[in-house]
């Protein structure tokens, strides 16, 4: 049982990143579907700099360079260029997708370097990993996750309880009360946007890096979309996307350990459960109709100083 | 200005995903000293990128093989990801033949139905298929193998490497080709170690890493230690590395991807029937046919051994190779039951045509798979 619990973290790892990336980034108003390329470019780019390089640092780098530059252009395009957000967003996937086979192509099937494998090996926290039931599935996990729990955490914080977080919010609500109080409106865009995109990159650098530790074609396999769908599954909450990242994760993986016991429940069934759940979610989260589970007011309009 | 830049940047994008996608086809000459007349133009169809690590690298693997085989004489075209639509099939096709193809070779299943109708509305074209079972008599055949002969003998390797007596079998869908991978794999095992069992884990997609690596980790978890898989990526043999268990793979020699794991795989080898097949057609002498190779034929075949299997397992593998050879050795050989408890091939009977074996629906008794 923690022994499936332990690898529903790790599935859940990927989708948790690029949630919170775009959690963000739709916090700032802006609407980015190209979270799927976006990750496809995270793990490409990661992979290719750990691979060539042996540096997990440099590994790393490369993931957020990748997201961030990649949501650079997106934001380029549709906050000062103010283009169609869902159009751009659509084409940064599609964009993504390409990129990474056509820089991947040399990489399919490599390995990532031994000295990648050793700096992501699992860690045994000390007292932690000794907790009972609960050290087994979170604390004795590779240091990809303990950076993944301190996101969600860090990100939480800065989201509630600090200045930008709650200026980023008025951006989103209302870019041109926002503006109108003092806040650097584009500056808080481009800088969320570019943050979300790099935390997209990140979770695709960590199925290609620590997941797989190998670069396999379309590596990411529809996950930057069920981030898409988690961020409204989370109203836009990090520790309700975690806990979403890590339900999706664990029915993803919960029919392979059925059918592996002999366990005579449809994989259909299975596979069908997270989207069942989500749908029952929206609904409960929509009839409460609580300010707080409403997407941001101002999400996916352009704002242009001049047309108030 | 702010115009020019948006429009400059999504030219910028555009131009970039076309490059990088790679789609179309894709032109390589053979070389320039044979005159324009006597080149035969083929185009291959792939339902992926031909770098994939398995289903159409192994592929790919092939259409080179021809390719260097009649030197200037062939210049091959090849189109990657044409989705199984019938319009995709034929757009791609249409526009090779519009680039001088003289034949048409499509690789996945599905491509099967635009095939059909384009070898109706090209007559004068030649048409092959992988893996379909439809055809007519004048230009358009298939071709497929016994895969199950070269199945059988990794399952051997498998029966005698596991210390647990568990095997775990990572599969695509439950799907005849399928179901007679999994069943003729098992059974030679069963034949070097009566008491093995199997489990089996459909992750319902041909090819998807993460997807292949999870039911992996689950199979290691349930106590196998020896896995194999078919389904397209190398994900289930890393997967048995890290857990320090063996693996089978399957399409492609990955000795050297995992090296801790890999045991062998058996493999396709289609310039065995292309070549032969593609010189028929130059002649202007092709027969359609349903072709069904076997490693008699030299079309399947085993990757070699690796250092990780013992002398004693090799000289098994190698006799029973020598019994399959020489042709007198059917895989699927009565009293079989399944794992429902019902008798599926009776005693003294045997499946043996290739119609007989995929008609099998039928999971043998010993394995575990839910479908």
């Amino acid at each position: 049982m923690d022994g499936f619990l332990a690898a529903a973290i790790v599935a859940s790892m990927p989708m948790m990143f690029a949630t919170i990336g775009e959690i963000i980034t739709e916090k700032s108003g802006l609407l980015n579907l190209g979270v799927e390329g976006l990750m496809l470019m995270g793990g490409i780019m990661g992979f290719v700099l750990g691979y060539e390089t042996g540096n997990p640092w440099m590994a790393i780098l490369g993931a957020i360079l990748a997201g961030g530059v990649g949501s650079l252009v997106y934001a380029i395009l549709t906050i000062s260029l103010r283009a169609n957000q869902v159009v751009t967003g659509l084409t940064l996937t599609i964009f993504g997708a390409g990129f990474a086979s056509f820089v991947g192509k040399t990489y399919v099937g490599l390995v990532v370097p031994p000295a990648l494998k050793e700096f992501f090996a699992r860690i045994h926290l000390p007292i932690l990993g000794d907790i009972p039931f609960l050290g087994p599935i979170f604390f004795r996990q590779d240091p990809f996750i303990y950076f993944g729990y301190l996101v969600v955490l860090v990100s939480s914080i800065y989201l509630y309880r600090t200045r930008f977080g709650l200026n980023l919010k008025a951006v989103g609500e209302s870019a041109a009360s926002a503006d109108a109080s003092g806040i650097n409106v584009t500056l808080y865009k481009y800088l969320h946007t570019c943050i979300g995109g790099a935390l997209c990159g990140l979770g695709g650098a960590y199925m290609s890096l620590v997941m797989m530790s190998s670069w396999q074609e379309n590596i990411v396999a529809g996950r930057g979309w069920i981030a898409v769908a988690l961020v409204i599954f989370a109203s836009w909450n990090p520790v309700k996307a975690m806990i979403g990242s890590f339900l999706f994760g664990g029915l993803s993986i919960l029919g392979f350990r059925l059918q592996s016991m002999g366990i005579n429940i449809s994989q259909y069934w299975v596979d069908m459960l997270p989207y069942a759940a989500t749908i029952l979610i929206i609904i409960l989260s929509s009839r409460k109709n609580k300010k707080e589970n409403q997407p941001p007011a101002d999400l996916s309009n352009p704002y242009f100083r001049e047309e108030r | 200005m702010r115009k020019f830049l948006a429009i400059f940047l999504v030219l910028a994008l555009a131009l970039t995903t076309m490059v990088g996608c790679g789609g179309g086809a894709e032109g390589e000459n053979g070389g320039g000293n044979v005159s324009e007349e006597d080149v035969t133009t083929i185009g291959f169809l792939y339902i992926g990128p031909v770098t994939d690590g398995g289903y159409n690298q192994a592929q790919h693997q092939g259409t080179k093989a021809v390719e260097e085989h009649f030197g200037g004489k062939v210049k091959i075209l090849y189109a990657e990801n044409v989705s199984e639509e019938k319009q995709a099939v034929k757009t791609n096709a249409i526009n090779m033949i519009d680039n001088g193809a003289d034949i048409i070779i499509a690789t996945s299943f599905g491509h099967m139905d635009g095939m059909e109708e384009l070898a109706e509305e090209y007559q004068d074209k030649y048409f092959l298929h992988f893996s379909g079972y439809k055809m007519n008599d004048t230009n358009f055949g298939n071709y497929f193998g016994a895969m199950e002969e070269a199945r059988y003998l990794s399952g051997i390797v498998a029966g005698m490497m596991t210390e647990t007596n568990k095997l775990g079998y990572v599969a695509a869908y439950p799907y005849t080709e399928v179901l007679i991978g999994i069943n003729s794999f098992y059974l030679g095992a069963k034949s070097v170690n009566p008491d093995v069992t199997m489990n089996v884990v459909y992750i319902n997609s041909w090819g998807d890493a993460a997807l292949e690596q999870s039911a992996a980790e689950s199979l290691l978890a349930m106590g196998c230690d020896v896995l194999t898989q078919h389904a397209d990526t190398s994900a289930a043999q890393l997967a048995a590395e890290d857990a320090g268990c063996y693996a089978v793979g399957y399409n492609m020699d990955n000795s050297k991807v995992a090296p801790g794991s890999f045991l062998t795989a058996p493999i396709w080898h289609h310039e065995a029937y292309l070549i032969p097949t593609i010189e028929k057609m130059i002649a202007g002498e092709y027969v359609p046919e349903s072709y069904y190779g076997t490693m008699a034929d030299g079309y399947l075949g085993l990757a070699p051994l690796t250092d990780l299997v013992p002398e004693e397992v090799k000289a098994k593998v190698e006799e029973v190779k020598a019994q399959i050879l020489a042709g007198d050795f059917p895989i699927f050989v009565g009293p079989l039951n399944d794992n429902q408890g019902n008798e599926v091939v009776a005693d003294g009977d045997a499946l043996l045509t290739r119609d007989e074996i995929w008609s099998m629906e039928f999971i043998l008794e010993g394995i575990t798979a839910i479908e």
